[in-house]
């Protein structure tokens, strides 16, 4: 695609690799299976065990949470940690900002602090992008939830789960229950199956927590919860977002649960070998059984360790693309010097001899 | 351009002579493959010694010293080491060694899984003369003088050849 004719993907360094890493809108399947690939590197395949790695010595790594998690926050730090960056966290929510510092004082003066890569979480969506926007070309931004917008690591988790246990995502059904209308998660979910092809992907939930037109994001929407489960491959179900919704939308957990909570009963009408995912935190007997949580088919605990490699492989690759773009543009400096050189000096005539490749 | 096919079988032959009339052999030693060449010649002499315990392999990509300029290795994999390092008589294998880079490399990454009680290299050739570190083999198949070439392909079957270069032709 001429670069012309297409406003550039703020995402894309000027080789086409990610170079900031804020949703999955406008990302190639290569790119997202480099990430999966990747992160499978990182996983021992018989211990399951994520070993740590010096790649990163030497970067500083910040993680930025405007809005409190637990979960992502912690495996963004032990991730970084593993690939041996230094790390720093900040809880903004309470520091400078209170004090009245603009968020982009607050930006300059981590980014005076030598950091190479900021890792964001903030209730306002787009505020990644806004980051992206006004870094300095060195330092790279990744988005670790905005809004209601986009959380495209946890979606990247997700893929690679899905990947783990079934091989491959292209060609599965895949049936995501519950809040879809407030859900960043969910949102870059269906982004994710939809650039890896994924056969069929159906929300499922009460109208009151869909968008108005669920069908314009390519999926299917079911508001009964038994016709939308038949023969799936993948059920993700989704919490309540409760501190995202500004009125009653549902007539109360107990009621939610009766009607689209997975139960053993529901859960029997997927495929016998189907997976029950949750990019948690839970809630038992709101969304989900325990008996569904914690049995046979829930891979709930292993999406957390996943999380860990995924985060990884984001990370290493955008340090990577950094390193690789570098490394060509020095290269192409010193490709035009050489032919200056040559045009000055054509008397000269000797030659260097090739290097050839390393056995 | 000179290309000359050299006898595997016999590099190894000479290899697993060798490494039998060392010590080490009597420690029970465990083997580990640098990926990939190295990984195709450690499968082989751990066939022909008979070792019990399985060969580990190690893929050092998170290792090299030139992440910062050319990135990660796009075919990485994971190292898989089946065993304790600690305490172990370690007979690390790679096909060429040159500059001694990737044995820094494997050597990092071996005593971050542990502290093994000793290492032996083992390697299918020594390209002598133009090493960037100091290192030096314990056993080998064959020495070469560096500015020769060898080009390792397999794993079945394991082919070397000897690739020549002469300046005058350049």
């Amino acid at each position: 695609m001429s670069p012309r004719l297409s406003a550039p993907n703020p995402q894309l360094n000027e080789l086409g690799k990610i170079k900031h890493f804020l949703t999955l809108e406008g990302l190639k399947n290569h790119h997202l299976t480099e990430i999966l690939d990747t992160a499978e590197s990182f996983i021992n395949p018989n211990t399951n065990e994520i070993k740590k790695v010096p790649i990163l010595r030497g970067k500083t790594i910040m993680n930025l949470f405007f809005e409190p998690s637990t979960r992502t926050r912690t495996t963004f730090e032990i991730a970084e940690n593993r690939l041996s960056a230094d790390v720093a966290s900040l809880d903004i929510a309470t520091s400078a900002t209170k004090k009245g510092e603009s968020l982009l004082d607050t930006l300059w003066n981590l980014q005076a602090m030598q950091a190479d890569m900021f890792v964001i979480r903030h209730a306002e969506s787009g505020a990644a992008h806004f980051f992206a926007q006004h870094v300095a070309p060195h330092v790279h931004v990744l988005n670790a939830g905005d809004g209601q917008h986009a959380h495209p690591t946890q979606a990247m988790l997700d893929m690679f789960t899905i990947r783990k246990h079934k091989g491959d995502v292209f060609d599965l059904k895949v049936a995501i229950v519950g809040d879809v209308l407030h859900s960043r998660v969910v949102r870059s979910q269906i982004q994710a199956l939809s650039i890896l092809e994924a056969r069929e992907i159906r929300v499922i939930g009460p109208k009151t927590l869909m968008p108005t037109h669920p069908e314009a994001m390519g999926v299917h929407y079911y508001d009964n919860i038994e016709a939308g489960l038949d023969d799936v491959d993948v059920i993700i179900m989704v919490r309540l977002q409760n501190e995202r919704m500004s009125s009653a939308l549902i007539p109360s957990e107990k009621e939610f649960f009766k009607l689209y909570g997975l139960t053993e009963k529901r859960l029997a009408l997927a495929k016998p070998d189907a997976i029950v995912m949750h990019p948690g935190p839970i809630n038992r007997g709101v969304e989900i059984e325990s008996a569904v949580a914690d049995g046979p088919q829930s891979v709930i605990l292993q999406q957390v360790t996943y999380g860990i490699a995924v985060r990884m492989a984001v990370m290493a690759i955008i340090m990577s693309n950094a390193a690789q773009l570098a490394q060509h543009k020095s290269e192409q400096a010193s490709l035009e010097l050489e032919i200056d050189s040559e045009l000055e000096s054509k008397l000269d005539v000797t030659q260097k001899p090739t290097r050839s490749e390393e056995a | 351009m000179t290309e000359l096919n050299i006898d595997a079988n016999q590099l190894l032959n000479t290899i697993c002579e060798k490494l039998q009339s060392r010590p080490i052999m009597q420690k029970d030693p465990k083997m580990v493959g640098i990926r990939t060449g190295g990984a195709w010649v450690a499968q082989k002499l751990h066939e022909q010694l008979n070792m019990e315990s399985p060969l580990g392999i190690l893929d050092i990509s998170f290792y090299r010293d030139d992440f910062s300029k050319t990135g990660l290795n796009p075919t990485v994999k994971p190292s898989d080491i089946p065993w304790e390092i600690d305490d172990q008589h370690i007979i690390l294998v790679d096909d060429v060694l040159f500059t001694g880079r990737t044995v820094r490399a494997a050597l990092n990454e071996i005593f971050d899984f542990g502290r093994p009680a000793s290492v032996t290299l083992v390697t299918l050739i020594d390209r002598k003369g133009c090493r960037e570190l100091p290192f030096q083999v314990n056993v080998t198949g064959m020495e070469i003088e560096c500015h020769k070439t060898i080009k390792v392909s397999g794993p079945d079957p394991l082919l070397v050849s000897l690739v020549e270069h002469s300046e005058e032709q350049a």
